[in-house]
């Protein structure tokens, strides 16, 4: 699996020596090539994902049927519960069935409501993406025009108080996680002002909060990350060049620095996503949000395998292709990008 | 001792050392100490006064069994921090011994292993630690481990590229010769040379387990009844959020400056590490303006009646930076002239301040340099004070090839952008008129295949076709003068003959003038028909390349010349060299830079500075007065030149050399 692997090792930037072959390939073929690599690697990192899912109940030490059900479970209600979770069965078929399950979307039934998994997740899923998606978006367009307008501020040394200001103001956001902003602005908001209903999806206002929390810790993060890329890019070489051919600043900006920038904004804009996603697990249980964060830690108190099996399916597929989507946005925008990853 | 007074400055030394020292230290120090200070409060249950709001006995009110929320929060840091420390070191652990593994693997395992780190570092911790709380169970420990596992992924990566970087080297091959077993190479080699950013890694994931493990116990997964952390507290305030308000706010608090302490001391150590590395260029900060530029008061230079005659005219140019102690000058007096359709060289070895001759003409140097001069006009236009003249007759009028066309061709901008952006920004051409423009200056610097390097992006060219593409650009938008430094230093010696050709052939075919800057005498010997030679920040010389070669009149130019093979010795002849160095910009000498390498100094060139001096031409015909500086005259900053007799005249008024700064 040559496509799966990159290491650091690999990874050296190509052309250092000035003598880069001349690759025959047109661009967009390229680009195509590399999209269908990636999505390989995304088809088997899902297949490992449900291997591990699978394997994860197996993991579980002792009786995991019998641990479901607690002290005084009857014996042949832990049979039965055996037979449902399928343990009583040959391990290879176990995984088979599991495999099967998974590809025509039959996820077993919840052990507490005996509701499909699937109609769970199917309910679960959108409000969760109601609050990730809004402040990744939110974090993008509040961080990347934020740590540019820094980085021209604080160029050449020059305002060295802005800097101070905006390091200890980011540096605050992003060592506060976002359950703590979250119970603080609850505390504050709902309970304080009562500016927001309390809890629940009711509506626009019950997404004020929830997506506030979530956005200050990776905004913070990501701006900082953007100054000092933008930084980088302003002391480079081809901007100095691209400012000896004196070309209007708009233009010298939005075309030289920018996209150079965009290229380390992005992949760490990957992670923000991704840690969005674990961070709405958290969020969701201060603001009792109806989404998979909830719904996943009730699973894990009440041993609900089949939910968290699902949930985390969910949630790490989501990861998994945000990370392709990151990757492809990145071979279009930085074609270098391509060749050092492949 | 110089150790000790560092790790001193380390910790006090700047607003967030300070804040980072004094933050860690008091966590550590309520961890040992709050057991004996409040454990009395945070565990004796007073039904009599549960779930008080705040009150002067109980800053932050009481918990359904009357214990003070505060007194519990203090106490909860030591399980807090010593949680923490053990996931990280649990994560360590595990992750360090998967990346050794995969440091000492063939490849195939190699290759397997990097996959399954990447694959596991594109999920967030908090989800890892879902997982494992699953199969551990939840519960203090269980969630140890499941933190643990999730960090591990991290430390493998980490330790799976430094190892990867040491693994090549000789050592370890010689070891493997040896008939070591991995176990040795892992132990005597591996371990000592990845442990110290290791151990920094880890410490800034100590405060990173203090926030997920905190968030495991603030769901209810992690640590149980009776005992207590961060997370559980903040949790069980939550729950009574309606009752007292300020239950949540110690625990949150607590929570966030563990996380800002952790934070600024990973910030600060890092910064050590960084310093300690490559000392940090001490004057950047604070001093000066944006490229701020100053003109000497105009008249103490020699005025031309005709202004007409030059593209480029340089007087007295001096570049200065501020320094530790007072300035640096790596430019300290230049002064030439160009004439349209000229090729002129400036040579000289490194350091003796031609590139930055050249930023400080097209307006490139940066803050908090400084650009001085008597004078520095190109095309009658003042470039010594920021104008929208200044911008238009610098990007209509000059071009620019530098040295590294890797470098200085945008990797996220194709080579056709490049080409048409001069073109449309200065000449306001359309983008189609622009496009026919650009091919055209592809084929004109004969690269191959115009239309398709135009969708090109740099990597895909070779370093002669990127040096082509940068010239084209340069010439792009038909300027008058072309500015190339070093433009084949960094390439083939075929190569920088091609391009070398090319330079001239342009420059005469569309009489653009051209400065070519170079340390190598030979390339400007082919190249131009005039040479500047500069030294320390000085023009030492200025001649017609044919005169200067037969017959150097500095000692610098012909020691220069010397040392240059080719030109003047036979191919087994081994080449002179001048001993010495250049002095630093930062020295500051009355007379002669070159007194201390030159075999001719006297008293005089080491009290006082030579002016730079046109050398009367012995050639019938050549009183010149008016272009004499180009042309066949030559001047030289030299009291002892080696030819001419001696007889001097001002190049530029009697003003100069009275300029000893």
């Amino acid at each position: 699996m040559a496509q799966v692997t990159t290491t650091a090792a690999q990874g050296r930037p190509p052309g250092g020596d000035g003598r880069t072959a001349v690759r025959p390939s047109a661009a967009a073929q390229g680009l195509a090539r590399f999209a269908a690599q990636r999505l390989a690697r995304l088809v088997i990192s899902v297949f490992i994902l449900v291997t591990a899912t699978f394997f994860m109940i197996q993991a579980i030490p002792g009786n995991p049927a019998a641990d479901t059900l607690g002290q005084q479970a009857t014996k042949q209600l832990i049979q039965l519960r055996t037979r449902q979770l399928g343990l009583d069965k040959p391990l290879l078929t176990q995984y088979w069935d599991y495999l099967t399950g998974v590809a025509r979307g039959h996820l077993g039934t919840s052990f507490i409501s005996t509701e499909p998994v699937s109609t769970i997740l199917a309910a679960r899923t959108p409000p969760t993406l109601e609050l990730a998606i809004p402040a990744f978006l939110i974090v993008i367009l509040v961080s990347v025009p934020l740590g540019f307008v820094m980085a021209l501020r604080t160029q050449d040394g020059r305002g060295e108080r802005t800097r101070l200001a905006f390091i200890a103001v980011t540096g605050l956001g992003n060592s506060t996680p976002d359950f703590v902003w979250a119970t603080l602005f609850s505390v504050v908001f709902i309970v304080g002002l009562k500016l927001f209903p309390v809890a629940g999806d009711t509506g626009f206002a019950s997404h004020v909060l929830p997506v506030a929390a979530l956005v200050i810790g990776p905004a913070a993060t990501l701006s900082r990350i953007v100054r000092v890329e933008a930084l980088k890019v302003l002391a480079s070489d081809y901007v100095l060049a691209a400012r000896g051919r004196r070309l209007p600043s708009w233009l010298l900006y939005l075309r030289h620095v920018l996209p150079n920038m965009l290229t380390a904004a992005l992949t760490y804009g990957g992670m923000v996503f991704a840690g969005l996603i674990a961070g709405t697990v958290l969020v969701e249980n201060v603001f009792a949000w109806p989404g998979l964060g909830t719904e996943v830690v009730q699973a894990v108190v009440d041993k609900d395998y089949p939910v968290i099996q699902g949930i985390l399916l969910v949630l790490g597929t989501i990861c998994l292709v945000t990370q392709l989507l990151v990757d492809i946005t990145l071979g279009v925008l930085d074609p270098r990008s391509r060749i050092r990853e492949s | 001792m110089g150790a000790q007074r560092n790790w001193y400055r380390s910790l006090w030394g700047s607003p967030s050392a300070i804040a980072a020292t004094v933050l860690v230290g008091g966590l550590v120090f309520v961890a040992v100490a709050a057991g004996w200070l409040w454990g009395h409060g945070a565990t004796a249950s007073n039904v009599a006064i549960s779930s008080e709001g705040p009150s002067a006995a109980h800053l932050l009110g009481t918990d359904p069994l009357g214990r003070d929320i505060l007194d519990r929060t203090l106490v909860a840091t030591r399980s807090s921090l010593v949680l923490a420390v053990l996931a990280t070191a649990t994560g360590g652990v595990v992750g360090v011994g998967l990346g050794m593994l995969s440091a000492v693997a063939g490849p195939v395992m190699r290759r397997l292993l990097g996959a399954l780190i990447s694959l596991l570092l594109s999920f967030p911790a908090l989800l890892l630690a879902i997982f494992f709380a699953v199969i551990f169970g939840v519960g203090s420990a269980a969630s140890v481990i499941a933190v643990g596992a999730s960090f591990a992924p991290g430390f493998a990566r980490l330790t799976q590229t430094l190892g990867a970087s040491i693994a090549d080297r000789e050592f370890i091959h010689a070891a493997r010769l040896l008939g070591k077993s991995r176990w040795y190479v892992i132990r005597r080699h591996l371990l000592p040379n990845v442990a110290e950013p290791i151990v920094l890694y880890g410490t800034v994931h100590v405060g990173q387990a203090i926030l997920v493990l905190a968030g495991l116990s603030f769901l209810g997964l992690g640590v149980q009844l009776p005992a207590y952390d961060w997370g559980s507290l903040l949790e069980q305030g939550l729950a009574r959020v309606y009752e007292s308000p300020a239950g949540v706010v110690a625990p949150a608090v607590a929570i966030a400056v563990a996380g800002l302490a952790c934070n600024l001391a990973g910030e600060v150590w890092a910064d050590i590490i960084g310093r300690s590395g490559s000392a940090r260029p001490v004057a950047s900060r604070r001093t000066g303006r944006k490229g701020q530029v100053t003109s000497a008061p105009a008249g103490a230079s020699g005025e031309r009646p005709d202004g007409a005659d030059w593209l480029l005219r340089v007087d007295g140019l001096r570049v200065c930076f501020p320094a530790a102690a007072g300035e640096s000058a790596p430019v300290r007096d230049v002064s030439f002239t160009i004439r349209p359709g000229e090729r002129l060289g400036i040579v000289g070895e490194s350091g003796s301040g031609k590139s930055l001759t050249a930023l400080a003409i097209a307006g490139l140097v940066r803050a908090p340099g400084r650009v001085e001069a008597r004078r520095l006009e190109f095309l009658g236009v003042d470039l010594l004070r920021p104008s929208p003249q200044r911008s238009k007759v610098l990007g209509r009028n000059l071009g620019l090839v530098f040295q590294d066309p890797g470098g200085t061709l945008n990797p996220a901008v194709r080579i056709g952008t490049h080409l048409r952006e001069p073109a449309q920004a200065h000449l306001g051409m359309s983008r189609k008129a622009a496009k026919a423009r650009a091919l055209a200056a592809l084929e004109m610097v004969l690269l191959p295949e115009p239309l398709r390097r135009y969708r090109q992006h740099q990597h895909e060219l070779s370093g002669g076709m990127r040096q082509r593409v940068s010239i084209a650009i340069g010439l792009a938008a038909e300027p008058r003068l072309l500015l190339a430094d070093e433009p084949t230093t960094a390439l083939d010696v075929l190569v920088q003959r091609d391009i070398l050709g090319l330079l001239v052939r342009l420059s005469t075919e569309r009489s653009t003038g051209l400065v070519l800057i170079s340390h190598d005498l030979a390339v400007v010997a082919e190249t131009c028909e005039r040479a500047v030679v500069m030294y320390a920040g000085f023009v030492v010389e200025d001649a017609p390349v044919a005169v200067l070669l037969g017959a150097p009149a500095h000692p610098y130019t012909a020691a220069l010349l010397a040392a240059t093979p080719d030109i003047a010795r036979g191919p087994d002849q081994t080449l002179p060299t001048v001993d010495g160095r250049v002095p630093g910009p930062e020295q500051d000498l009355a007379g002669c830079y070159f007194a201390a390498r030159c075999p001719l100094a006297t008293d005089r060139c080491r009290a006082e500075r030579p002016p730079l001096l046109r050398l009367a031409s012995r050639a019938p015909g050549g009183a010149d007065p008016v272009g004499g500086d180009g042309g066949s005259g030559r001047s030289v900053a030299c009291w002892y030149p080696l030819v001419g007799g001696g007889r001097f005249r001002s190049l530029t008024g009697a003003g100069q050399a009275e300029v000893a700064e």
